[in-house]
């Protein structure tokens, strides 16, 4: 008797769960559905961490693609129709995204979000012959995986150097603290590009302190290290989970040091419960900030923030462009949803190279033929818990 | 790092150490309070203590209830979800394999993770301290021990003080004692063997809503993934000091916090794991038990 009611509990319990993955997926068919207005449209997959520690990228990637190929079908031309999977920033779950995208026929990925798992599923991409292009995935080893994967992302090395220059050239710094993940690609890449750079520069860095994914719930020791070496910033290339911790602990005792980062921690301000006045004057390299004044940028903020009730964030805005780059290369090249996807792969590949792109994150984009993406970077500064464009002024005020 | 040693350095990093220490020795007690009577390792433990501090997260910061009364509301749901689980995962494996029960508490630990995903995504949320204290200042400022370090502390060591109390002198902990040393004697003798391992259970859980509470206090970071790496650090902490042994477990916890954080402060920040763990190879090479481990009379 007593087994037969553990039983029924048990079964209960994973009812309850069955419940709740099943509410989940009528969501996810129905936008699918919203984007599939004509049969002869070309199937574009994208993957990223819907759930998990990296969901906001995810999130913020999904609504992106979804919103650009909503805007494209209603332009009547090139029709596209998109599948998003979930990976959890998980290598083996987005390779298993990929493939279960593949049995669904996918002819272009726009994916992965996140370094680890893109640099899994580029590999098995570059075997099929498939066309990708990732928002945000920005290791330099991800392009190196083969010549059909393209960021749009700067690249890591890109980054760091872009950070280090940033630095010194205005004077930001006279002694650089750095945190950083050694267990993350993405973390110690910049990291490593960062230090060469800084060191070329004359930037003296006089603490470089690092943590690990199982080792990250402490960080107290690293911040204090920072302090000790007398730090006047810290270069955070982590994502804004850390970096949110990090802030907390340094106001926690007295540290007050400038902070710099990369584009891992947009989303720093969307943490729930997060005290956005600890990161005012944080500063981060991104190519995208909500508030620019062009009409591009007004209208995309606008139109986002009407579906998901949110301001969209860096990723978005490069999950847009990914799906535009792809829309007009595919005009560019005639590529037509009838075409296998190695032919559009091959199509693809050569016309993207050739062209010159306009988007949110950059004007006059190009890609040459190892996928690395040229645009102007830019850094933004959190003022009143809003990103704000750097300029002169922010920057002496800080 | 400078050259010369700085003694108030040292300070800080000790203090980050025992702060750090005292969170998994809370943690451990409750692992080997569990372990030493029904004598299964609850995997499950460091789940319970996120599922505590969403309990707090809400009530305390959506709801703005008094910090005290959130825990307690938190120390009631996580009570009646370690009971539950006992009831329902571990209870109908009491005669199986301990191997089976144990993979059992890993079922439950992903199961409470993913649930916790799907009611609360997996969205990081930044946990209010619930400790009103404020920082203490010592030699002009040059030393700050924050307010949380302090009640971690001195709730892990009223705890540790309780519970001992607790199983030396009262009939349910007599019975705890029977119930770990010969189960099945323990039965013979009239004592309901099943009853006092959910008591077991519902202490255990009781002690992680508090765990959950104080951790996310200092290390604010509150996803559904947050009791997790804590909590195998806390296991570790517990076998360090001699699995199902009370003091013990304050013992390792507390070890554990200083050798990480100065194996940080002082070799490198990439190596603390490495070296924590070389040290526990060390520990149970020399002493298989554990630090305070004994063959029978010690185990709660």
């Amino acid at each position: 008797m007593k087994k037969f009611v553990s039983i029924v509990l048990a079964t209960a319990m994973a009812a309850a769960l069955a419940g709740c993955g099943a509410t989940a997926t009528p969501t996810a068919a129905t936008s699918e559905s919203g984007s599939t207005a004509s049969a002869a449209a070309i199937k574009i997959g994208g993957i990223g961490p819907i759930t998990g520690g990296a969901a906001v990228y995810g999130t913020a990637v999904k609504n992106g693609e979804e919103l650009a190929v909503k805007e494209i079908n209603a332009l009547g031309g090139t029709q596209f129709e998109l599948n998003f999977e979930d990976d959890e920033h998980d290598a083996e779950k987005s390779v298993n995204a990929y493939n279960t995208l593949k049995d669904w026929g996918m002819q272009v990925l726009a994916g992965p979000v996140t370094t680890t798992p893109t640099l899994a599923v580029a590999a098995e991409a570059a075997v099929d012959g498939i066309f990708v292009m990732t928002p945000s995935a920005s290791a330099q080893a991800v392009i190196e995986t083969g010549d059909n994967v393209f960021q749009v992302c700067f690249t890591d090395p890109n980054q760091g150097v872009a950070s280090a220059d940033y630095i010194a050239d205005n004077a930001l710094a006279t002694a650089v603290g750095v945190i950083y993940d050694a267990s993350d690609a993405y973390s110690s890449g910049i990291y490593e590009k960062f230090k060469a750079q800084a060191d070329s520069k004359g930037l003296s860095i006089v603490a470089a302190e690092a943590f690990t994914a199982d080792n990250k719930s402490d960080l107290s020791t690293q911040v204090t290290k920072c302090k000790d070496a007398g730090a006047d910033l810290i270069f955070l290339p982590i994502y804004y989970t850390e970096a949110s911790q990090i802030l907390k602990y340094a106001d926690s005792i007295g540290y007050t040091p400038a902070f710099f980062g990369c584009d891992g921690l947009d989303g720093l301000l969307a943490v729930e419960g997060f005290d956005t006045t600890l990161a005012e004057g944080v500063m981060l390299l991104t190519p995208f900030a909500a508030d620019a004044a062009d009409a591009k940028t007004q209208a995309f903020v606008k139109a986002y923030e009407a579906a998901y009730g949110e301001t969209p964030n860096q990723f978005a805005a490069d999950a847009y462009d990914v799906i535009y780059a792809i829309y007009e290369a595919s005009e560019a090249a005639g590529v037509t949803a009838d075409m296998n996807a190695a032919d559009i792969c091959e199509a693809l590949k050569t016309q993207i190279i050739t062209m010159s792109f306009d988007g949110l994150t950059g004007t006059n984009m190009t890609w040459d033929a190892t996928g690395a993406v040229s645009k102007a970077p830019q850094a933004v500064v959190i003022k009143d818990g809003a990103y704000s464009a750097m300029t002169a002024s922010s920057e002496s005020a800080k | 790092m400078s050259e010369v040693f700085d003694a108030m350095q040292f300070l800080s990093y000790l203090i980050n150490g025992i702060s750090l220490g005292s969170v998994y020795a809370l943690i451990a007690l409750g692992y080997t309070m569990v372990y030493g009577i029904a004598k299964m390792l609850n995997f499950a433990h460091g789940d319970v203590i996120m599922i505590g501090s969403y309990v707090v997260f809400f009530a305390f910061g959506s709801f703005g209830l008094n910090p005290i009364v959130s825990v307690l509301l938190s120390m009631v749901v996580c009570t009646l979800l370690g009971v539950t689980v006992e009831r329902v995962a571990y209870r109908p494996l009491r005669e199986a394999p301990s191997l089976a029960v144990l993979i059992t508490a890993i079922g439950v630990s992903y199961l409470l993770q993913q649930t916790a995903q799907l009611m609360w995504s997996s969205n990081p949320k930044s946990f209010t301290s619930v400790v009103g204290l404020r920082a203490v200042s010592l030699f002009d400022g040059q030393l700050m021990i924050s307010g949380e370090t302090i009640v971690t502390i001195l709730s892990c060591i009223l705890i540790m003080l309780a519970l001992t109390w607790f199983v030396n002198h009262t009939s349910a902990g007599h019975a705890m004692l029977a119930v770990s040393e010969d189960r099945g004697a323990a039965q013979l003798m009239g004592v309901n063997v099943n009853a006092t391992i959910s008591l077991t259970f519902a202490i255990g859980s009781a002690l992680a809503a508090i765990a959950g509470a104080l951790l996310c206090s200092s290390y604010p970071t509150l996803q559904p993934t947050t009791g997790a790496m804590p909590g195998i650090k806390a296991f570790v902490a517990a076998v360090f000091g001699g699995i199902g042994s009370i003091p013990g477990a304050f013992v390792g916890g507390i070890l554990l916090g200083i050798i990480e954080n100065l194996s940080k402060a002082y070799i490198s920040t990439q190596l603390s794991d490495a070296i924590v763990f070389l040290m526990l190879i060390v520990v149970l090479l020399v002493k298989p038990t554990g630090l305070l481990g004994k063959k029978v009379n010690v185990k709660v």
